[in-house]
């Protein structure tokens, strides 16, 4: 996977523990900063039921979707078990404090 | 005295069952030697599917590892099979030399699976499914093939088709007969299978023989008997299995189809070796399930420690497919003939289909589909030849006959008589359940398991296991108050809300931190501890947005699409021309799809977009309704005396008023009141959490009713005189709650919890405690935002604090 680097917003915009929505094109993807200042993204798109997962609740590693609670891990963008799935994950780097996103 | 020796030839399920029950009949009687011609230790083979399907891992199936080998003082030689029995020099040699002397001789040699000797049988990708090394070539063929075929749709061919659906192949089953599993299953039960797995993409091509494996070194295609061919480059035959005897053979020991054994499981050419498992014949049945493997493992292991006869008469066989999602049962001679009594269920929307095929008044064979919860007690009778005249009419719909009244607590478990089998891999009854969880003090499931070994094997029993367990330790189960509040803690609400007191904690971090969270915490704990630091610390802490869920967060309920609903107040329901007309602009400006009078007495707007919820609120410029929280919801009211003839008092004032009062409070989970005007209650105040009625002269103050799934009635608190009085008992009450309910606790089952009597003793009788409580409260709501949507609306204008700022990127050539 390679594409262009594009500056999204700055790390502090975003709360600790919080996510945030990015629109590009078709594709929603949800943009995460974790208690370490680490930033996240994966497709916004629970594969249970299609919930906005930068709206969900962050659990360590984990996103849980604001609709059914699943469970899916912002590295891998797999579901957690018992339930099954998988989500696209996306390239992001922090510079200077600004968020920049590969697509 | 010597220690005689005993050598086992295989280290599957049955064999080692035998050992582990020879052990523990007599533990010092035998040196024992097990050759395994597999590299790893005993495990459960059933559960080889779920690891296929993803949802165990070999780890965790593992049945006893190498140190139980060790502690048992059992010489295990792992990976050498054995090649030759010696009778004459009772010895036993392997492949690789080992060589190891007998007095007894265990054959649990199990079977292999049946490689149906068609052309190109022996071409690269066929293989069987029976044991890890099986498991591994399929996890390995996986990522790199995609089209897997699977011969045979029987119990293991279906749950192997599964296994490889869910490593991303595309699956297609080839089946002789026209009905899947059809040794289990009838053609109708066969079809709603058919019709449930085609559903989840599995292909099949029924009543077809294979002719022909075709491809050049690997397999690539399949032809049939009727013409037609099929792409595939895994191929797997799951078309039965066939005793493993050909060593028994070689010495001279009996076989037939299998090792020919006698009802205490001796060969019958050799009473110093013995046969057990998948290898062993019976009575002309060589088995292939769990269940009577094991008790044959019981048989012998009375047998060859000489603790008296106890014979093996053959078993009458259920089967259950491990198949998520689909639940399919059944047991004994199902098949249907001319004439027969046979009792049938079927739902085909509901995908539900039960039979039961009865003779003499007694249950001779059972096929579900859909719902198979009864399966186990339906076996038990048939085995028990239990005469069910009495239980025609309502047999289907419930074993247990409940009926209707199942739905208030008695569950099947309570109605299970002791000795009926809960766990039919491994015979182990209800009343062995019992006794671990009364007698042996288990109180977890897995804590059963390890001592009964129920749930052990195929694991389809744990939820009659967990209801056993409910239903005997009773309160205690329902009600630990050691019962952590999550898996990141060890502490229970009770504790954490304690420590938050004693050390003054007020930040969600700290709390963890302070308390040794196990991780940063989750969904179910970080918006408890948030409750309880505010409802603690009103005035020393600040909400921590990040530990609240959406809907909180984002102050609108989010909806199954995405979008947010937004409802403003309505005090009391009472509401005027004005209120329409704006409600009437916003939705005409916003396009909001549907708008809906809720059962609230308020009005919804549902269908809005997260970036438009600031400015949605802007334009209504009416206070929240905070219809998404753990808050005061509705105050619902009658029109009472203003209007009604039978109205004694003036209930829609009462209900403005409360609702003004108690509006901006958190509560541990949602609060609805409603106030009526006249015992007629109208407003229907008796399933509220506090419920209000107009009684001649005064009002009388019910709590603790609910509406919901599960309907309480209120029990009556108090009944005052004033206005005032009632707002301040209502206000003790719901302090009380806050400061004593666990998060996400129902005021219902909160007063269910503390007692009625003891929450009278504080609201009600004490009445220096009452003032306190509503002085707590008050000193709280001095705390709380003025309104959360007009605090988003001046959050929304600063960039840093922006919650529903969405960022867009332009100019996308293209996405992976």
């Amino acid at each position: 996977m390679s594409g262009t680097w594009h500056f999204i917003c700055k790390v502090d915009e975003i709360p600790r523990s919080g996510g945030r929505t990015v629109h590009a094109g078709d594709i929603s993807v949800a943009l995460f900063r974790l208690t370490d200042d680490t930033v996240k993204a994966i497709e916004n798109r629970c594969p249970h039921k299609n919930g906005p997962l930068a709206d969900g609740v962050l659990s360590g590693g984990d996103v849980l979707c604001p609709l059914h609670n699943w469970r899916v891990n912002l590295d891998s963008g797999e579901v957690a078990a018992p339930e099954s799935g998988c989500v696209k994950r996306f390239a992001v780097k922090v510079e200077d404090g600004q968020i920049f996103l590969e697509l | 005295m010597m220690k005689k020796k005993l050598v086992m030839i295989g280290n599957g399920m049955a064999g080692v069952r035998a050992i582990e029950e020879i052990l523990a009949a007599n533990p010092d009687m035998f040196d024992i030697t097990i050759f395994g011609a597999e590299k790893h230790p005993n495990y459960n083979r059933i559960m080889l599917s779920p690891v296929l399907a993803g949802d165990t891992t070999i780890e965790d199936i593992i049945l006893n590892d190498e140190q139980w080998y060790a502690d048992n003082d059992i010489t295990l030689h792992l990976g050498k099979r054995v090649k030759e029995i010696q009778r004459g020099y009772k010895k036993v040699i392997a492949e690789d030399g080992t060589e190891a002397e007998y007095d007894n001789l265990i054959i649990a040699t199990g079977s292999s699976p049946f490689i149906i000797p068609i052309p190109g049988h022996d071409k690269e990708g066929v293989m069987g499914f029976r044991d890890i090394d099986d498991c591994d070539t399929m996890l390995e063929a996986a990522k790199k093939y995609k089209k897997a075929a699977v011969i045979g749709g029987g119990l293991l061919g279906l749950e192997a088709a599964k296994g490889l659906m869910h490593l991303g192949m595309e699956a297609t089953v080839i089946h002789d007969q026209a009905t899947l599993m059809n040794m289990q299953l009838d053609s109708i039960a066969g079809e709603m299978l058919r019709d449930d797995l085609e559903a989840q993409g599995m292909n099949f091509k029924v009543s077809t023989l294979t002719t022909e494996v075709t491809g050049e070194e690997r397999v690539s295609g399949l032809k049939f008997k009727d013409g037609s061919d099929l792409d595939c480059d895994l191929l797997v035959m799951a078309a039965g299995i066939r005793p493993n005897m050909a060593l028994a053979n070689d010495c001279g020991i009996y076989c037939n189809r299998g090792i020919v054994v006698n009802d205490y499981m001796q060969t019958v050419t050799d009473p110093a070796i013995y046969s057990v498992g998948e290898c062993a014949e019976h009575r002309g049945i060589a088995y292939g399930l769990v269940a009577p493997l094991f008790e044959q493992a019981k048989v012998l292991a009375y047998q060859i420690t000489g603790q008296g006869l106890k014979a093996y008469q053959g078993s009458v066989v259920s089967t259950k497919l491990k198949i998520s999602g689909v639940d399919v049962f059944s047991a004994g001679d199902f098949m249907t003939t001319p004439g027969a009594d046979v009792i049938e269920l079927m739902d085909k929307v509901g995908g539900v289909y039960k039979k039961i095929v009865l003779e003499d008044d007694r249950i001779k064979g059972v096929v579900m589909f859909g719902d198979t919860a009864d399966g186990p007690t339906f076996f038990q009778w048939l085995q028990d030849r239990k005469d069910v005249s009495e239980l025609r009419s309502s047999l289907l719909f419930s074993a247990s006959g409940l009926g209707d009244s199942g739905h208030s607590g008695i569950d099947q478990a309570s109605a299970m008589d002791d000795d009926t089998i809960v766990c039919g891999c491994n015979g182990v009854t209800k009343k062995d359940v019992v006794d671990s969880i009364v007698k042996g003090g288990s109180t977890t499931r897995k804590e059963i398991t390890a001592c009964t070994k129920a749930a052990g094997s195929c694991g389809g029993c744990a939820g009659l296991i967990d209801q056993i367990l409910a239903s005997t330790l009773g309160s205690a189960f329902v009600e630990s108050d050691h019962e952590p509040i999550c898996g990141c803690t060890e502490l229970n609400h009770e504790q954490v809300k304690e420590q938050i007191r004693n050390k003054k904690l007020t930040m969600v971090r700290e709390v963890m931190s302070v308390l040794d969270w196990e991780s940063e915490g989750c969904q179910v704990c970080r918006p408890a501890i948030n409750y309880y630091i505010g409802m603690t610390w009103p005035e020393e802490s600040d909400d921590d947005r990040t530990s609240r869920i959406a809907n909180e967060r984002m102050h609108a309920n989010i909806q199954k699409d995405g979008t947010y609903s937004v409802i403003p107040r309505v005090y009391g329901g009472d509401t005027d021309a004005d209120y329409l007309l704006r409600m009437g602009e916003v939705a005409k400006k916003y396009d909001i799809k549907t708008i809906k009078i809720t059962g609230g007495q308020r009005i919804g707007l549902y269908g809005v977009k997260k970036e438009d919820l600031a400015s949605v609120w802007s334009d209504l410029d009416m206070p929240c309704g905070y219809a998404y929280g753990k808050a005061l919801r509705t105050v619902k009211t009658c029109v009472g005396s203003e209007w009604c003839r039978f109205g004694t008092q003036d209930s829609t004032s009462l209900g403005i008023h409360l609702e003004k009062q108690l509006d901006r409070i958190w509560f541990p989970a949602k609060v609805k009141l409603a106030v009526s005007g006249c015992p007629r209650n109208c407003a229907e105040a008796t399933i509220k959490d506090v419920g209000i009625v107009g009684v001649d002269g005064g009002w009388e103050i019910h709590v603790g009713g609910n509406g919901g799934v599960h309907v309480v009635a209120t029990e009556l608190l108090c009944i005052v005189e004033t206005g005032e009085e009632v707002e301040e008992i209502a206000k003790a009450y719901l302090q009380h709650y806050r400061e004593t309910g666990r998060h996400n606790e129902r005021c219902a089952p909160w007063q269910q919890r503390v007692g009625l009597e003891s929450i009278k003793a504080c609201v009600v009788d004490d009445l220096a405690n009452r003032k306190a409580l509503v002085e707590r409260m008050h000193l709280y709501l001095a705390t709380q935002e003025s309104d959360p949507w007009q605090d988003r609306i001046k959050d929304e204008a600063k960039t840093e604090t922006r919650e529903f700022n969405e960022y867009r990127v332009i100019n996308i050539k293209e996405i992976n």
